[in-house]
């Protein structure tokens, strides 16, 4: 009986399917247009040498893009500087959101304008504050080696000048504009845990430390573990700051996986190839979303 | 839910750093301004000097008259504001079939584009624009405006308002003889303004400042947005910094007064970001 009540229910009248396929349609064709059918395309294209020209040309050549790749040293140097990238700005950013979330949490008076301010550099364009960084990071009269000079540091970095020091470089600007968004994030986290939770620690006698270790942290968690998954995806995504502040140079120093793909599509002509890294690059966010999935259940903390 | 907060004294002390923070946070926009107002050999006095002496206002007139700044801005309002009335149009249609309508292979067709979320942008750029080079749609706005149609996020987002919405708002409108798009578009649509507002906020934002796509797709300098002119001319006046500090404020001035009318919106957008994961 419930079964066939059930089936019932999922048979849908011609009118209700009309209905509903007309209303997705839209977006439904610039999904199929914009996404599904450049996916597939961009599969073919990997495992071809497709140079961008005539279509008719195009070759299959198997799997050996896909083989180049790990003999590619610029390519390889591409991968090492982005996996330093995301190992730095991941732990940098959040714990500067962690740290500007809780001290704007305990704050009273003009919470608005310190969040206004902390998130000003997010909501700036890419392109802006490159340009403002790089007068900034101007090794012999900018601000910033001004300041480092007027405290005793002799012989500041070259920053964008120097292959030693321009990702870092590009790693603090970077961090410098994402932390806002983060502590945003986790300071909604922190006004959702109940403030019962607090009063009861401190009638037991908690420190501030204790409470905030004991019932902050834990109850923060999924967010945090949100936060890292974000902010990992988005480190293998870098390229507008290369882009304009360093053509991935000085050298090599500065090169990122999307860079790369960007610099053997259009500067190369080398589609085929660039479209490899292009899905060696989704492989690398996958992986991050499983582990997410995965780490999801045994992370979340329920009350 | 709000907590009333007691001022303490003890808070005091946090209060004095996160003003100390401030100035190193916002010491770029300031730095800008500041050079921006001045000659080019004031710019990098040993100290800093902060108010420039004299001031130079000329910087702003010359960004106006030397760069086709205007075209730029008009480029850019073009693509901002038609593809954000086009993302929230098409995505409150779908988002709405799918938290209210039944039709066979919604769920689905709602993890496949929930799926999408996962591909990054990057991925698919080349394949696009090739596609998009065989219709011969490259180096046109109105490429970079059809691409807005589809967004899973802005799907996903706004489904969420609609699921929100009790279904005898629908049944209502039904008795009183409504077809179903007009239930959409006069009944349930007013409702979920508060998820239109927080999306338009967002594609209009990412819309302004992406700099990738137009890169990619515009070749004709007519047709340059703000970003790409912006880093074409920092690179073309190298040496003129106070010059480019001026086209920089004015590049950003749009896009704040956006964020600071509409904080509250962004604000809980990003909350609600945070909450979905």
């Amino acid at each position: 009986m419930i079964s066939r009540s059930i089936r019932k229910n999922r048979r849908y009248t011609l009118r209700e399917n009309l209905t509903g396929w007309v209303f997705l349609l839209p977006a439904l064709a610039g999904f199929l247009f914009f996404f599904l059918l450049p996916i597939i395309a961009g599969v073919m294209f990997s495992f071809s040498d497709y140079t961008g020209f005539n279509l008719d040309s195009l070759q299959f050549v198997g799997l050996s893009n896909y083989q180049k790749m790990f003999s590619d040293d610029y390519f390889l140097q591409a991968l090492r500087n982005n996996v330093v990238y995301a190992l730095l700005f991941t732990p940098l950013t959040l714990i500067l959101a962690l740290f500007f979330a809780s001290t704007l949490n305990r704050v009273v008076f003009g919470r608005k304008f310190f969040r206004i301010c902390f998130f000003l550099p997010y909501i700036s364009s890419m392109v802006s504050i490159a340009v403002v960084w790089k007068l900034i990071f101007n090794p012999t009269g900018g601000p910033l080696n001004l300041l480092l000079a007027g405290i005793g540091i002799a012989e500041p970095p070259k920053w964008l000048m120097s292959s030693n020091w321009a990702l870092y470089a590009v790693i603090i600007i970077s961090v410098w504009k994402s932390f806002g968004y983060y502590m945003l994030i986790l300071l909604a986290g922190m006004q959702t845990i109940p403030s019962y939770l607090y009063e009861a620690a401190e009638i037991d006698g908690a420190s501030s430390f204790q409470r905030y270790r004991k019932i902050t942290l834990p109850l923060l968690s999924p967010t945090i573990f949100l936060c890292i998954v974000m902010l990992l995806i988005n480190s293998f995504q870098v390229f507008d700051l290369v882009s304009v502040l360093t053509k991935g140079g000085p050298g090599y120093a500065t090169q990122v996986l999307v860079f790369r793909i960007y610099t053997e599509a259009f500067t190369y002509s080398r589609m085929g190839y660039a479209s490899a890294i292009a899905y060696f690059l989704f492989l690398i966010v996958l992986v991050i979303t499983i582990i997410q999935f995965i780490g999801q259940k045994y992370w979340v903390h329920y009350e | 839910m709000t907590v009333k907060r007691k001022f303490r004294l003890r808070n005091l002390p946090f209060t004095i750093l996160l003003l100390l923070l401030v100035f190193f946070t916002i010491f770029p926009f300031l730095w800008m301004i500041s050079t921006s107002l001045k000659y080019d050999a004031q710019v990098f006095t040993n100290p800093i000097q902060w108010i420039p002496n004299p001031v130079n206002w000329n910087n702003y007139l010359r960004v106006w008259q030397d760069i086709p700044f205007l075209t730029y801005y008009k480029n850019t309002a073009i693509v901002s504001v038609c593809g954000t009335a086009l993302q929230v149009l098409c995505c409150s249609l779908a988002a709405y079939a799918f938290a209210k309508l039944r039709f066979f292979g919604k769920n689905a067709l709602f993890l496949v584009f929930l799926a999408t979320m996962m591909v990054p942008w990057h991925t698919i750029m080349i394949p696009q624009y090739i596609l998009m080079g065989q219709f011969h749609m490259t180096d046109r706005l109105v490429t970079l405006i059809l691409m807005q149609a589809f967004s899973a996020f802005g799907i996903f987002l706004m489904r969420q308002f609609f699921m929100g919405l009790p279904n005898e708002l629908r049944e209502a409108g039904k008795i009183d003889g409504a077809g179903e798009f007009r239930i959409f578009w006069q009944i349930m649509l007013p409702q979920a303004t508060p998820g239109i507002a927080t999306l338009t906020i967002f594609t209009f934002i990412g819309q302004w400042n992406d700099y990738i796509s137009p890169l990619i797709y515009l070749n004709s300098p007519e047709l340059y947005t703000l970003q790409l002119g912006l880093k074409m001319f920092a690179g073309q006046y190298t040496m003129q910094y106070a010059l480019t500090m001026a086209g920089t404020v004015c590049a950003m001035v749009p896009i704040f007064l956006v964020y600071l009318i509409f904080e509250k919106q962004i604000t809980q957008g990003i909350a609600f970001t945070g909450m979905k994961g």
